[in-house]
């Protein structure tokens, strides 16, 4: 989608791979005992059944904790993608006697691309409309199964259903699948620590902030959402294989609902939660038989279920037994304090590294902003300013690509990004910052600052992920937070969260920096200490536009500034000469 | 001809309930931002009140619906209480998933106590219908179309033209200013959902007759109706009704014409459809989140 991405050296974490297979090689001794018992243990019929049915189910409810957990979207319809690959499984190796191999790799593309459709149709919109549309599918899907009966046999399901010729016997094959399980869980438990997964959290958090920072947030939630589809496929061919048999009612919204409540009460976010969550609820209906006696009843407890994990305990079992036990696991180490932070701007263009002409944003009738023109030299303080609506933070947002300009061209350091998204345009060198602070709340400052330097087109960054993050702590360090890097967002102060803010937009390493209102709800000494940075940044070369109301900030700071007022340019110059202005200081002060 | 007349009028009949529940989806989400999923279970509950008096208990018809109107008046704010109000000042994906659960705890609970089979629910008026030229109307629709008429009336005057109505509309555009005003904003979100929940139970209770009563109804209702909203453009009073009325009429041709066990997924096919090429609705969207 976004060509500049393309500039970004791809393996970034290369390097670090081997010692995070040494560290993680408890989890495969681990895997592989596992492996082993299932595959010698001798179990009854019925233990064999729920322990098949426990690890197929844990894998589709991973796909749940990618797209719920990681990124914040909702997937109603984690039994349909389910039952298409259960169905791929079964029509093909029971009526057209295709190898298992091929059938179920053929229910995962199917899975993947049913899932990157509905996602393309859909997410650009609301979470409400995600939620119903994959009702709607769900509804679809059993619809089909149901009635293309020359395909899928209708109500009376499919029987026969194959095995790979390696694990024909139930008990090889529960090894099989619980292989599948470990090496599913292992990817869906590192893929929050890398760009993607990252990512996908960014855009879970804020996702405007996602995009300013450079990320495509569209195609980062495409992606969640048929990695989770995809997931769902490959756990229902699993499941086909283990049953041999597959009906439409396997597949229905119920079972969209029991993923989802398993998901929810292991914790979302986790796949450790959703293993945790997946056997509990297999094995506590099945101790309560009672309870399927009465149709409905059991749904109806799961269904009040959700509603209490959702008031109570949102974060479910594991979430809750993290928060128990925080005090007794180690801190996390600080890690050694970065490099100095360079910054080193892009110089594409020539002596002016943004060009505004004839800038407009009505909103309706509201003319915010009304051919501005704008021109912000390199390696200056560049300051615009102007009484409350007199259209700054609207400029500001038309520049960053969150609002679409009405008419004008913005000209970035020789391109032009008038038509581009947020992220193409961080991607082309344009960093910012909030007025109303906007970071990933649920992360770390570091990673926070990770995910700035990770903005594409970043030519700072060298190969490997230990790069990363020191470009970020160095960013940290730069601001004054770098000892309290792996603390969480919300323990830090209003003050220190707009410094990591602005840390993340340094990582990044842009060509030109847009400060929207840095210095508001400051007090007097963290205004000093923003104007003692801002002279810092601007002694690497750093170009930024600043908006601010602080009119001792603005005189000091900036040698050029811009005057708004009601969305028209009235002044433009040099600071002293423009502050004079009488036009200035009538919009400021009135006429008599 | 005929047949296309015929059709035309049933279509217009069915839409009228996704239109009513549609309101009701509208006027919750403009005063909580919040997609409520269980709004076709206040319908299907609703239906299940009428058939325990009219049909079991025996009682008569309009103190059958009176009292089931006061149910769902009842589970209305039981609803707000027990899931939206402690989720208020949460984000709307909590919100969400709260009200699809209570969906399935109503649908389930409703399953367990009455058990899977359908039930049958007579019609308000003895006489069936009656014919005109070509076309015959049936009773139980042209009083479904009477209602919905009459609702909409009803609800142009009450936001536009009563004191409670205008604290209603204030609620939905700026709950802050509204409560710095002196509105008091929890009793209104109440107002709300109680009666979001009373306009789901008639749509219920009416199309009731013309379906069989069963556990899937709320369901089936709520996503033609959710199709409904978005056509007409989200969050838009006009447009819901509007939106209700197209997708029953194309339902219905669609069943005729096409194909009768898919008539469930045209709704699915049309709603895509706007997705992908307005997905604005025919009235659009007011969203825009500020910087």
């Amino acid at each position: 989608m976004s060509a500049p991405s393309d500039n970004m050296p791809i393996a970034v974490s290369a390097p670090r791979t081997r010692p995070l297979l040494l560290r993680h090689l408890p989890y495969f001794i681990g895997a592989a005992v596992l492996v082993a018992l299932a595959a010698t243990m001798q179990f009854d019929g019925y233990i064999l059944n729920i322990l098949m049915e426990a690890t197929t189910f844990a894998i589709a409810v991973f796909g749940l904790s990618v797209v719920l957990g990681l990124c914040g979207q909702i997937n109603l319809a984690q039994a349909a993608f389910f039952g298409l690959g259960a169905y791929a499984v079964g029509i093909g190796t029971s009526d057209y006697h295709l190898s298992y191999w091929f059938c179920i790799a053929g229910g995962c593309i199917l899975a993947l691309l049913a899932g990157a459709l509905l996602g393309m149709s859909t997410l650009r919109l609301g979470g409400h409309y995600l939620a119903m549309v994959t009702i709607s599918f769900q509804q679809i899907v059993t619809l089909v199964m149901i009635n293309t009966i020359w395909l899928t046999h209708g109500p009376d399901g499919v029987s026969n259903i194959g095995r790979p010729d390696l694990f024909t016997s139930a008990q090889s094959y529960l090894a099989f699948c619980v292989a599948m399980l470990a090496l599913v869980g292992y990817a869906v438990w590192h893929l929050s620590d890398t760009r993607l997964g990252r990512a996908m959290r960014a855009v879970r958090d804020n996702e405007l902030a996602a995009g300013v920072v450079g990320i495509d947030v569209f195609r980062t939630k495409v992606s969640a959402f048929a990695l989770s589809a995809v997931l769902g496929g490959l756990a229902g061919g699993l499941f086909a294989g283990g049953f041999a048999y597959v009906s439409p009612d396997q597949f229905s919204f119920a079972e969209s609902v029991v993923f989802l409540t398993m998901s929810l009460l292991g914790g979302v976010a986790s796949p450790i939660g959703s293993a945790i969550g997946t056997g509990l609820l297999i094995l506590i209906p099945e101790w309560l038989r009672f309870l399927k006696s009465v149709p409905g009843l059991y749904l109806a407890i799961y269904g009040l279920s959700v509603i209490l994990i959702i008031r109570y305990m949102p974060d479910g079992i594991w979430g809750f037994v993290n928060l128990a036990t925080a005090r007794w696991r180690a801190k996390a180490r600080v890690h050694a304090a970065g490099l100095a932070l360079l910054l080193k701007p892009a110089t594409i263009g020539g002596n002016i590294v943004l060009e505004v002409k004839g800038l407009a944003k009505y909103f309706g009738g509201l003319k915010a902003v009304d051919d501005v023109d704008i021109e912000v030299r390199r390696g200056g303080v560049h300051a615009l300013i102007g009484p409350n609506g007199s259209g700054k933070t609207t400029t500001l947002n038309v520049l960053s690509g969150l609002y679409k300009a009405t008419a004008g061209r913005v000209i970035l350091d020789g391109t032009d990004v008038t038509d581009m998204p947020p992220h193409q345009r961080a991607a082309a060198g344009l960093g910012r910052t909030f007025q109303n602070i906007r970071l990933f709340r649920s992360m770390t400052a570091l990673e926070n600052v990770v995910i700035g330097a990770e903005r594409p087109g970043n030519t700072l960054l060298g190969n490997g992920g230990d790069a990363l993050t020191e470009r970020a702590m160095s960013a940290l360090t730069f601001v004054g937070l770098g000892v309290r890097a792996n603390e969480l967002i919300s323990s830090f102060s209003y003050g220190h969260q707009r410094l990591i803010e602005i840390a993340r937009a340094l990582a990044a390493n842009p060509t030109l920096l847009l400060l929207d209102e840095p210095a508001a709800g400051l007090n007097s000494s963290e205004k000093m200490e923003l104007h003692e940075l801002l002279k810092r940044i601007a002694a690497q070369g750093l170009t930024i536009l600043i908006i601010d109301h602080d009119m001792t900030l603005v005189s000091e700071a900036a040698q050029h500034i811009t005057v708004l007022n009601f969305g028209r340019r009235i002044a433009d110059g040099e600071s002293m000469a423009v502050l004079r202005h009488p036009d200035v200081v009538s919009a400021y002060l009135g006429t008599d | 001809m005929d047949l296309a007349l015929q059709l035309l009028f049933t279509g217009i009949g069915i839409g009228a309930v996704y239109a009513l529940v549609a309101l009701g989806f509208v006027l919750i989400f403009r005063a909580t931002n919040v997609v409520n999923f269980a709004q076709g279970e206040f319908s299907m509950v609703a239906a299940y009140l009428m058939v325990v008096f009219a049909v079991d208990l025996g009682w008569p018809y309009w103190l059958s619906f009176l009292l089931a109107l006061a149910g769902m008046a009842l589970l209305g704010a039981i609803f707000n209480l027990g899931v939206y109000y402690p989720l208020r000042h949460r984000t709307f994906l909590p919100v969400i998933i709260a009200t699809i659960g209570a969906s399935i705890l109503l649908a389930n609970s409703v399953l367990a106590i009455y058990g899977p089979q359908p039930q049958v629910l007579e019609g308000w008026f003895d006489t069936p219908g009656i014919q005109l030229g070509p076309v015959y109307l049936d009773s139980q629709y042209l009083l479904i179309i009477a209602v919905t008429i009459v609702l909409v009336i009803f609800n142009y005057w009450f936001f536009e033209h009563t004191m409670l109505g205008k604290k209603l509309q204030a609620t939905s555009q700026d709950k802050e200013m509204a409560s710095l005003l002196g509105i008091s904003v929890s009793t209104m979100i109440m107002i709300t959902f109680i009666y979001s929940a009373v306009l789901g139970g008639l749509a219920g209770i009416l199309v009731a007759p013309v379906l069989f009563v069963s556990i899937q109804m709320g369901s089936t209702i709520a996503l033609k109706a959710f199709a409904a909203t978005i056509i007409g453009g989200f969050g838009d009073v006009a447009g819901a009704i509007i939106g209700g009325l197209a997708l029953g009429i194309i339902e219905t041709f669609g069943a005729a014409y096409i194909s009768v066990p898919y008539k469930d997924g045209f709704a699915f096919l049309v709603l895509v459809a706007f997705l992908i090429f307005r997905p604005q609705g025919i009235f659009g969207e007011r969203v825009a989140e500020k910087a």
